[in-house]
């Protein structure tokens, strides 16, 4: 350790110890790393069978078989806490747990930044995260309660009498007109879903083939939509064009005429909640053979997603892409467009609604990517609660609510999430991380690295086996059917029997532990009032 | 149907673009295989919206011939059609093209050729800001763009495949070509430029690289074929004249980010 340092301290042109071979550098050696293990990991030898089980899941290589001890031990400094070997030890003889052993604790300099700023000390690098922010900025949806009927209008039971959670998302005409009994008006296009939950972009290269294969068969067999993210639509998925969005990032990635085509709908993405403003690399290493097919570039290069659209830097050049893709649809399906919740979201949607989109997709700052700085990624962008409401207040008060719908997304954990965030005027949801975590994640945050222990982020097929898309397909289901029970629940709490009465209902909503600024940006009373 | 019934002439004067590239997609949908557009002004996405109306092959043998001045994003998505513009083009000609030809006997606004994966867009004289920027390749889709004249600053930028040839014509014998940042971020793809282009305007992450025989082979062809389309005696233009300039690595961001 001693010497180690001793070399790291060289430098070029420093004073030549006797320590250091004269023929080698002090750049030959690789910095040593200072930072404490993330994670620690007990195993207790009584219960290990050395079974190698933990050996063969760890794609970090954090297990080793010792061979002159016979024993299997482990290096925790490479353990990225995902659990994976803990779930599958057959003796439960494996517990990975948060490094108790911290450094000195400080108000100021917490144990992340210190271990962060060693990380860059080594590497010189952006640090790279993936999953959304895990930060404790407030969650709002957890300081907002909603409402039941008492007595007077009465509640609902969901069992007994048909509820409605039907969502068409797209444009609404201004008007319509009717004669002898016939629609006279040419009405925009629209996607009917049986549920206003809808997978979020995730691309092909982001995550594996078995998880993008789960998420299409869940949005068939629920009735719903699955998005392609900017990679593509794999050659096997166009047999699930009835329920695919397809995206046009700014890399334009497997972007053609059949593509667009395919699709129900059509994304424009503007930004990301994860990382607003900037734009993405899909690393060289990921992109294998079946990834280079989808995306249309060759294997092994990195696939730069540029931070703005080359052909977008105005609300009316914006409106020429849209067109541009409803000219190539011939008008056949909505074309949305996806923002991050940023601070000035509200002019910006009326601008997107104004360049024509049919949908506005506002991504809340806890919204999840596959890679992302991490300094951006926990710190820019708005939490989707807040942007949501800014939003729907602003286009109703322009009078251009009902010209699109608003999905949105970032941070949706739970049912209640999703009934919120319709009341505050939401047309429907997307969910990613929920998604995600139905197919076994477990939030490492490592998703960059491709070594996704789970199968779902890496296109390594000895990883991405993990999943099996029909046992995933039926978990997503599942989670989605069961959201959309508890959601007719709370529907019928409130005595409404249509998720359409719940759209921008604020009155079914009370705030609490908020102060009176949020509780305005909310446009809902404290709880009590 | 005859070649001569087949070809259909449509007047756009005072049509919107969306009716104007309707009766386009009627006519090649009834079998009509030359399309003449008189007094074209402005309208926007000719060519964009045939996806569907002929099959793939007949798509690649349909040519639209454009009188007067389209609008931006020409040929946006483009998918085999020729398309012939006797006049200029605005911005985004050939905007994520995928297949076909544009050629334009005049000169063609910013973001030519943005994003295109194949096809090949000849223009005349010069064009404006970051043509060919993000231009890619993939398989046997290698699109190729070759300007007559020069270009405005970003030319390349960001280019990940594909072939940008510049003539530099319109320049006096002197005169540097106008590009500043040419091919920042590139890493793909070649771009040729014929004439001086001084170290300070070159991009980071760019070299220029040496000429091979397979790239005097494919500049002969194109800037023949550009001789050719504009009727313009090429015969002094060798490979000789070309400066390349290749990207320095395909992998400009490797090592970009602490894992």
């Amino acid at each position: 350790m001693k010497m180690q340092n001793e070399l790291i301290n060289e430098g070029k042109g420093g004073n030549q110890r006797q320590t250091v071979p004269k023929q080698r550098k002090a750049s030959d050696f690789a910095i040593r790393s200072n930072r404490l293990p993330e994670f620690a990991i007990d195993r207790d030898y009584e219960k290990c069978i050395k079974c190698e089980v933990c050996i063969r899941q760890c794609a970090f290589n954090v297990h080793y078989n010792d061979v002159e001890d016979d024993l299997i031990r482990h290096r925790a400094e490479d353990c990225v806490g995902c659990q994976r070997c803990a779930v599958l030890c057959p003796t439960n003889a494996l517990t990975v747990k948060v490094n108790p052993a911290q450094y000195r604790a400080h108000g100021s300099w917490s144990s992340e930044h210190v271990k962060d700023i060693n990380r860059q000390a080594e590497t010189g690098g952006v640090l790279l995260t993936g999953s959304g922010n895990d930060k404790q900025a407030p969650v709002y949806w957890d300081k907002i309660l909603i409402n039941a009927s008492q007595v007077t209008n009465p509640s609902i039971d969901p069992l007994r009498e048909p509820m409605e959670l039907r969502t068409f998302i797209g444009s609404r005409a201004d008007k319509i007109e009717v004669k002898d009994g016939k629609l006279v008006t040419k009405v925009p296009p629209q996607v009917c879903v049986e549920t206003p939950i809808l997978f979020s972009a995730i691309s092909y290269g982001a995550i594996s083939y078995n998880t993008q294969k789960a998420l299409a068969e869940a949005a068939v067999e629920l009735g719903t939509l699955f998005n392609t993210g900017e990679g593509g639509l794999h050659p096997d998925f166009y047999r699930y064009k009835n329920n695919v969005i397809v995206q046009v990032a700014s890399g334009r990635f497997g972007v053609h005429p059949e593509y667009l085509n395919a699709a129900r709908m059509v994304e424009i993405k503007i930004g990301q909640g994860a990382k607003p403003g900037i734009g993405g690399h899909l690393v060289g290493e990921k992109v294998s053979e079946d990834v280079s097919i989808t995306r249309m570039i060759p294997v092994g290069t990195d696939a730069i997603s540029p931070a703005p659209q080359h052909d977008i830097y105005s609300i009316e050049d914006l409106r020429m892409l849209i067109f541009a893709i409803k000219e190539t649809t011939n008008y056949r399906v909505p074309v949305s467009v996806k923002i991050a919740a940023v601070h000035n979201a509200p002019a910006i949607a009326s601008g997107i609604v104004r360049a024509g989109a049919d949908v506005v997709v506002i991504d809340g700052f806890r919204g999840g990517t596959g890679a992302a700085p991490k300094v951006i990624r926990d710190n820019v962008g708005l939490p989707i609660e807040l942007a949501l409401a800014a939003v729907d207040e602003r286009l109703r008060r322009e009078g251009i609510r009902n010209r699109v719908a608003v999905i949105a997304g970032g941070g949706i954990r739970s049912s209640s999430d999703v009934v919120k965030a319709i009341a505050l005027g939401a047309d429907a949801v997307y969910i990613g991380t929920a998604a995600l975590i139905a197919c076994g994640c477990t939030l490492c945050q490592k998703c960059y690295t491709g070594k996704c222990n789970w199968g779902i982020a890496t296109q390594d097929p000895y990883l991405s086996k993990r999943v099996n898309p029909d046992i995933a397909r039926r978990r997503l289901v599942n989670l989605v059917n069961g959201w959309s029970h508890e959601i007719k629940e709370m529907l019928g709490g409130m005595g409404i029997n249509s998720i359409e009465s719940l759209r921008g209902n604020r009155s079914q909503l009370r705030g609490i532990d908020l102060t009176s600024e949020e509780l305005a940006v909310l446009g809902i009373k404290p709880a009590g009032v | 149907m005859s070649l001569t019934m087949s070809r259909v002439e449509i007047d756009a004067a005072g049509i919107c673009y969306s009716d104007l590239n309707q009766k386009v997609r009627e006519a090649v949908e009834t079998g009509a295989r030359k399309i003449v557009l008189k007094n074209v002004y402005g309208q926007r996405y000719i060519g964009t919206n045939l996806y569907g109306a002929a099959d793939s092959k007949e798509l690649s043998q349909i040519g639209i011939d454009i009188y007067g001045t389209p609008g931006n994003d020409l040929g946006a998505f483009l998918d085999g059609p020729t398309i012939t513009v006797y006049g200029s083009a605005m911005d985004g000609t050939g905007n994520t093209m995928n297949r076909g030809r544009i050629v334009v006997h005049g000169r063609a606004g910013d973001i030519t050729g943005f994003s295109a994966r194949g096809g090949e867009i000849f223009v005349k004289g010069s064009a404006g800001y970051r043509v060919a920027i993000h231009m890619k390749e993939y398989g046997d889709k290698r699109p190729v763009i070759v300007i007559g004249g020069t270009t405005q600053d970003f030319l390349g930028e960001y280019m990940a495949g594909g072939v940008v040839i510049v003539l530099g014509l319109n320049l006096s014998d002197m005169e540097p070509h106008h590009c500043r940042h040419l091919g920042t971020g590139m890493h793909g793809g070649a771009i040729f430029v014929r004439g001086k282009v001084a170290h300070y305007q070159i991009g980071a992450g760019v070299s220029e690289s040496r000429i091979t025989s397979d790239d005097e082979y494919l500049l002969e062809q194109y800037v023949s074929e550009y001789g050719r389309l504009f009727d313009i005696d090429v015969s002094d233009i060798t490979p000789a004249n070309f400066v390349k300039l290749t990207p320095l690595s395909k992998r400009p961001y490797k090592q970009f980010y602490a894992y």
